[in-house]
């Protein structure tokens, strides 16, 4: 073991200590948690997790966050494919303006849009819907989405467009049989960040539902509140929202770097 | 080379129709309310610009915007190089390669407001770890409800666990797509690690560190959920940031037209030293 290795193993050390204490908690008794200091959890229980499991106000919280994401991950990534295609290849009347006002959109606060967002998605009648969310969360992820796929797509030599051209291949053929298949770990990189940006955000999820749609982060901030200081089931439900995202994270493992850097390495 | 067609505009459009909608229709809606004064029951009465000079003069909006700036320099400065020597000591193939990579990608797949509960859990006085860790064993007296300065570390803590790895990330891809010729080359000339440092791995760096200070600027300067869920802004104003100020004007005081020109205001601000971020550091690329 080499001496400088020593830096990555204390970061990572730093990283974990406050999820193992999330995680540790979790599997406390409110009384315990309560009590007084304990490294380990000393009457462990699974009791935290039964209630989540069995509540549906808590379990619905999941499924409604994860169709939301999912939505969006899909539009998001569906109409930024041929935008991304557009400001790679071609030329045309506004094109750098249009990628910067895009990329804009990233440093609007959220906090800035939240009401107007409310006003907006309740006078087309799509308040408290999995659809507003994943639309609102359409904002920063497109353009997102688009700078990455162009980082992706500008390696893609552009002899292999021509080549498939002359050998009679239609557009959509093309994208969908050659194209596609070449860029898929930048596909999956752009549905990786959209779904990443989806999940951790609460802001506009909040302000946008209600009851059908209410996103798991809105129900443990209603529930910590309401409930009195729930400590072990707070962690529970928090350990749980680490999940999906670590699930995505392990398949996207090999273009993680590279992804991160957007394609402009 | 791209070639000049016009009808690319069709690829662009979906693109352009969804990102309008929820951006320019939200937007317009805080320039009208800027302008304006109501009182309810949608009356409206023309304001000028008196909310804007308002905004601009009050001490208030002085000393959110004050705070929001001295966090974001505090987190930039450590960040950056943190993440710089982090991404350097790490091995470069191998078993713990993808290990490393997706135990430091974690925490940014946490949701925002979790990790501001996940960080109060942990800074409870002698309930949390490090809140018990600090007073008990420490015998320092930390408790970030109580003390302005340590909900003030605490907040840079939690920024830097949460959003460093980006950095570490950025900086390694940038690292890994040097090929071993230049070390090779450096070494048969017996350069000194910082020279391969500072000619080599730094200048192979620099995009990615571009995108990486971008990024971190235009989110921490947009920071909300995570404070928020921390310290509440507390205690008193001490951490109260640009965009918890400003949803306690739209949402608790229910001041529209103020918060409104507050909201342009922030925007302008953000795009202004992004802005500038980007032409400064890309300033010698255009040569």
């Amino acid at each position: 073991m080499k001496k400088r290795s020593i830096i990555p193993i204390l970061y990572i050390a730093f990283l974990l200590l406050p999820i193992y204490w999330l995680v540790a908690m979790s599997f406390k008794t409110t009384g315990e948690i309560l009590s007084g200091f304990s490294l380990f959890p000393q009457t462990f229980t699974l009791e935290n997790y039964r209630v989540i499991f069995t509540d549906p106000t808590w379990y619905w919280g999941y499924i409604n966050s994860i169709i939301y994401v999912s939505l969006n991950t899909v539009i998001s990534v569906t109409v930024a494919l041929p935008a991304a295609y557009a400001f790679s290849r071609y030329r045309f009347l506004g094109d750098k303006q249009l990628f910067f006002w895009l990329l804009t959109n990233r440093m609007a606060p959220a906090a800035v849009f939240a009401l107007p967002f409310f006003q907006l998605y309740s006078s087309v009648g799509l308040f408290d819907t999995h659809l507003a969310v994943a639309l609102a969360h359409c904002l920063f992820n497109i353009p997102l989405a688009v700078w990455i796929l162009e980082g992706f797509m500008g390696g893609v030599p552009k002899e292999l467009d021509e080549t498939a051209y002359v050998d009679g291949y239609s557009f959509p053929r093309f994208f969908v049989t050659i194209f596609l298949p070449t860029i898929k770990a930048g596909v999956g990189v752009a549905a990786f960040f959209c779904f990443m940006f989806s999940w951790v955000e609460l802001l506009l999820a909040k302000t946008l539902t209600a009851v059908e749609a209410k996103p798991i982060a809105a129900t443990m901030t209603k529930t910590a509140s309401s409930a009195g200081y729930e400590l072990g089931l707070l962690a529970a439900a928090g350990t749980l929202t680490i999940i999906p995202g670590a699930i995505v994270i392990y398949f996207v493992r090999n273009y993680i770097a590279k992804g991160f850097a957007l394609g402009r390495v | 080379m791209r070639t000049e067609n016009q009808k690319a505009w069709f690829f662009v459009l979906p693109v352009l129709l969804l990102v309008a909608f929820n951006a320019l229709v939200p937007i317009m809606t805080v320039v009208n309310y800027s302008v304006q004064e109501t009182f309810g029951n949608n009356v409206f009465f023309w304001q000028g610009l008196d909310w804007f000079e308002q905004i601009l003069r009050s001490d208030r909006f002085h000393a959110a915007l004050g705070r929001q700036f001295l966090f974001t320099f505090l987190i930039l400065i450590i960040e950056i190089p943190l993440g710089i020597i982090v991404a350097l000591s790490m091995p470069r193939k191998g078993f713990w390669v993808p290990v490393c990579l997706v135990t430091m990608a974690l925490p940014m797949l946490i949701p925002w407001n979790v990790v501001g509960s996940m960080w109060n859990i942990f800074t409870l006085p002698n309930i949390g770890l490090l809140g018990y860790f600090m007073n008990d064993v420490l015998g320092i007296n930390y408790d970030m409800t109580q003390q302005p300065f340590s909900a003030w570390v605490t907040i840079i803590v939690m920024d830097v666990w949460h959003w460093t790895s980006l950095v570490v990330l950025l900086s390694y891809a940038g690292l890994v797509s040097i090929p071993d010729a230049y070390y090779q080359a450096a070494k048969i000339d017996g350069a000194s690690p910082w020279k391969v440092f500072r000619y080599i791995q730094l200048p192979k760096m620099k995009t990615v560190l571009t995108i990486a200070i971008l990024l971190r600027f235009m989110d921490s300067f947009n920071i909300y959920t995570e404070p928020f869920v921390l310290t509440g802004g507390g205690p008193g104003n001490s951490t109260t940031l640009l965009s918890i100020d400003l949803v306690k004007i739209a949402l608790g005081q229910f001041d529209l037209g103020p918060a409104a020109a507050m909201s342009l205001i922030y925007f302008a601000i953000t795009l202004l030293v992004s802005w500038l971020f980007y032409t400064l550091m890309t300033k010698d690329d255009a040569k």
